[in-house]
């Protein structure tokens, strides 16, 4: 006989109040660096191994942009003495260039996510289980994770888009009803990340199925997943791909 | 330690074999290919050594090959590397039949290299698909432009499954290669009558993004990243690997504080590489309240990750030389208050775990791996210990300043799922009390040290979360890296995986694949 119900009450309500209350436990996100007029922006923008980093020029004064579609939080222009600030925030999901309206009502309160893996690294796998865990607790939001494209709202896709991988998500995304949206999740998936464009990936997502939303990150935690979701039903405002100083 | 001399004598009396001794450590044979197969017969069965990994490279002469064959000898810490010359054109005997461990390594080289291994029974459609890769092209070669799909596309033939069950009503039943609800990409073909599982295909990198090739190019900076990101379920211990090699090649002895730091990351990082996998298996057999659980130290071991170094999968922790930051005492402190704390709520899920009969019914005796298996397979980590296997690079073949520390090594007998899971267990407890004793013992002083790029090659290890890995680089006195080869424990333990689910019910599959509790990526590369 065990006691599993019990078990689980005892350790009491783990779960976030976010997006209706504010969410700033400690270690909830890698951070990401900030824009910032410098003078030292060549210096600033030479540490980043991913071009993520950018030096703008405005009425004379130097600046470093940051391009969060490439950051890969390695965190060298967080260290040194030339270090940019950083943030602690999650909201990272900026929709496309192509993206369509939001979904609207209808889906506040059922939204179903199909998953597809195109050669993601393990950690964007870990935190796409980590959503419905009791932290983040999914079902609360009215999303829920579906093992069938025909099911479908949203398709999440992860991964520098492996070769193998191209016919699987085109058949994903046909077999899935209107309206539908697409996510590309994590760098990988908008350009290839730290693989890049190759023989055997595609390096980003929009070569193969038209994408509505990024989510940046090298993984994004799990509160920016659902940030994605969310903002692809208008319930929370998107954020954009680009800081400018 | 030196080589046995049983051994020595008997290399020694073997014609047109040269030894050349790489370091105190290492012995090189260059042998003639006709030999391979004694060699490495006598290597395995009479001296128990470990199959280590294949290496293949290119040499400057057109087309030629060299093929680097790594053992290594658990039982007194010895490398021995068989090299062999394979011209253009040239056929290797096979030694997969022999040295069962290498059958995965011989296919991947046929498919990458074009190298043909003679007496294998099946090369081809492995790493690159044959319904979606053009025959003949071998992307390994240097000759092959890394950077372009090739316009050539499939071979034209319409793959199907192989099938061995010949029987009325049997069936294949596909599962994958997008499948359930989260998972990492495979196909799975299950071989059945009806209920039973007779036989399974695994064929997996659905997930290959050609690493070792892309590698080759670019700085070694750029391959750190590579290293790090390719398999992010034990990201600290390739990034570790792949350091240590470049600190090789430079002859770079890194600080006292930064090698102790290292151990308390790779521990860290195997505690929740085991307790993700835990969550899994609880998952699998619907126990939806302990995975909570487990889920939920998982996630406090992310968020004290991020604390102490920024990022919760320790991307950008490594730096050649060291650690890229160090530690100040309130992040020690921090982990000093909160592993005791995830140590008893693991050690309290798996009291509860194993007072639960209807939990522990569906584990065990399910996906068993015998003694005998795991020994031919040559699989590594977790597994391998469930199955009555002593064997941890942490302790058999030490690096950095686990030669001081000789951790605990559980092993477990039964090889079935439950073994599986107590081994789980039982690792992640030893890594808390790892940590735990060595915080008291860190060493003051700087957290790295200047690590020149140098020409040169080397060869290093790491006992990942989820196994050996071998990782062997070689780059150019500009840094930049003409060989990466990366040889993980994925790729050994997903080629036995197969046997474990030969005659499994149907419905126990998802539940004998999460006990083995396998990352696709870190096979894939």
């Amino acid at each position: 006989m065990s006691f599993w119900p019990y078990y689980g009450l005892q350790r009491g309500i783990t779960t976030t109040s976010w997006p209706d209350g504010a969410e700033d436990s400690a270690g909830i996100t890698p951070g990401r660096p900030r824009a910032r007029p410098t003078e030292r922006a060549e210096e600033i923008a030479a540490v980043c191994p991913t071009q993520a980093l950018k030096v703008v020029r405005q009425d004379g004064t130097d600046g470093v942009a940051v391009d969060f579609s490439r950051c890969i939080h390695c965190q060298r222009c967080r260290q040194g003495e030339n270090a940019l600030p950083w943030t602690t925030d999650f909201s990272w999901g900026a929709p496309s260039t192509s993206a369509q309206s939001t979904l609207g009502s209808r889906f506040t309160r059922s939204l179903q996510v199909l998953y597809v893996d195109a050669g993601a690294c393990g950690a964007c796998v870990n935190e796409v289980r980590l959503i419905d865990a009791p932290p983040y607790n999914l079902h609360r939001l009215g999303i829920f994770v579906t093992a069938t494209p025909r099911d479908a709202d949203v398709l999440l896709v992860a991964g520098p888009i492996t070769d193998a991988m191209r016919t699987a998500i085109s058949k994903a995304y046909a077999a899935m009803p209107e309206p539908k949206r697409v996510m590309g999740m994590g760098t990988c998936a908008i350009n290839g990340g730290v693989f890049g464009e190759s023989f055997a990936c595609a390096g980003g997502l929009e070569k193969i199925v038209p994408v509505d939303l990024w989510l940046p990150g090298c993984p994004p935690p799990p509160l920016a997943i659902i940030h994605g979701l969310l903002s692809l039903v208008g319930r929370v405002a998107p954020a954009a791909l680009e800081e400018q100083p | 330690m030196s080589i046995a001399k049983a051994l020595q004598e008997w290399l020694q009396s073997i014609p047109k074999l040269q030894m050349q001794k790489r370091s105190e450590q290492w012995l090189q044979l260059l042998c003639p290919a006709e030999q391979l197969p004694e060699l490495t017969r006598h290597l395995v069965e009479d001296e128990e050594a470990e199959f280590a990994t294949l290496l293949v490279e290119e040499s400057a002469k057109e087309d030629a090959l060299s093929v680097h064959y790594l053992f290594y000898l658990p039982s007194t810490g010895n490398l021995i590397e068989l090299k062999v010359e394979a011209p253009a054109g040239t056929e290797l005997p096979a030694i997969s039949d022999t040295v069962h461990a290498a059958d995965w390594h011989e296919r991947e080289a046929w498919d990458l290299y074009g190298l043909r291994f003679s007496g294998h029974p099946f090369l081809g459609d492995f790493v690159l698909h044959d319904d979606d890769w053009p025959e003949g092209l071998d992307p390994m070669r240097r000759s092959f432009d890394g950077k372009h799909r090739p316009d050539l596309h499939g071979s034209g033939v319409d793959w199907a499954p192989p099938r061995l069950l010949q029987e009325e009503g049997a069936m294949v039943f596909p599962v994958g290669p997008v499948w359930g609800d989260f998972n990492e990409s495979g196909l799975w073909l299950l071989e059945t009558p009806g209920e039973q599982i007779r036989y399974l295909h695994t064929r997996l990198f659905y997930k290959y993004r050609g690493v070792e090739k892309i590698a080759e190019g670019r700085t070694v900076d750029q391959g750190l990243l590579l290293a790090e990101r390719f398999a992010g379920a034990s990201a600290f211990a390739h990034a570790w690997a792949y350091c240590q090699a470049l600190e090789q090649i430079a002859a770079c002895q890194v600080p006292t504080r930064a090698q102790q730091l290292r151990i308390v990351f790779a521990e860290l990082e195997r505690i929740r590489h085991h307790a993700a996998n835990i969550a899994e298996i609880a998952g699998s057999t619907a126990l939806s309240v302990a995975k909570a659980l487990a889920q939920g130290i998982v996630e406090d071991l992310l968020r004290l990750s991020a604390q102490l170094c920024g990022h919760r999968y320790f991307f950008g922790v490594l730096t050649p030389g060291g650690l890229r930051e160090d530690l100040d005492e309130s992040k020690l402190k921090l982990i000093k208050q909160t592993l005791p704390e995830l140590d008893q709520r693991m050690q309290l899920l798996e009291k509860q775990l194993e007072s639960s009969s209807s939990f522990l019914d569906r584990i065990e005796e399910m996906g068993t791996l015998d003694n005998e298996l795991a020994r031919i397979y040559g699989v590594v980590g977790p597994i391998a210990r469930a199955s009555g296997r002593s064997i941890d690079l942490r302790r058999n073949l030490p690096y950095g300043q686990y030669v001081f520390l000789s951790p605990d090594i559980p092993v477990e007998q039964e090889g079935d799922g439950y073994a599986r899971l107590r081994i789980f267990f039982a690792e992640s407890r030893i890594s808390v009390k790892i940590i735990l004793e060595l915080l008291p013992f860190m060493a003051e002083g700087p957290v790295q040290s200047p690590c020149p790029i140098q020409e040169g090659h080397a060869l290093s290890w790491v006992e990942a979360p989820s196994g050996a890995t071998f990782h062997w680089l070689r780059c150019t006195g500009d840094g930049t890296i003409t060989r990466l080869r990366l040889g993980t424990p994925g790729f050994r333990n997903w080629h036995a995986f197969e046997r474990a689910i030969e005659g499994a019910a149907f419905q126990d599959f998802p539940i004998i694949l999460a006990t083995w509790g396998l990352s696709i990526a870190e096979n894939d590369r």
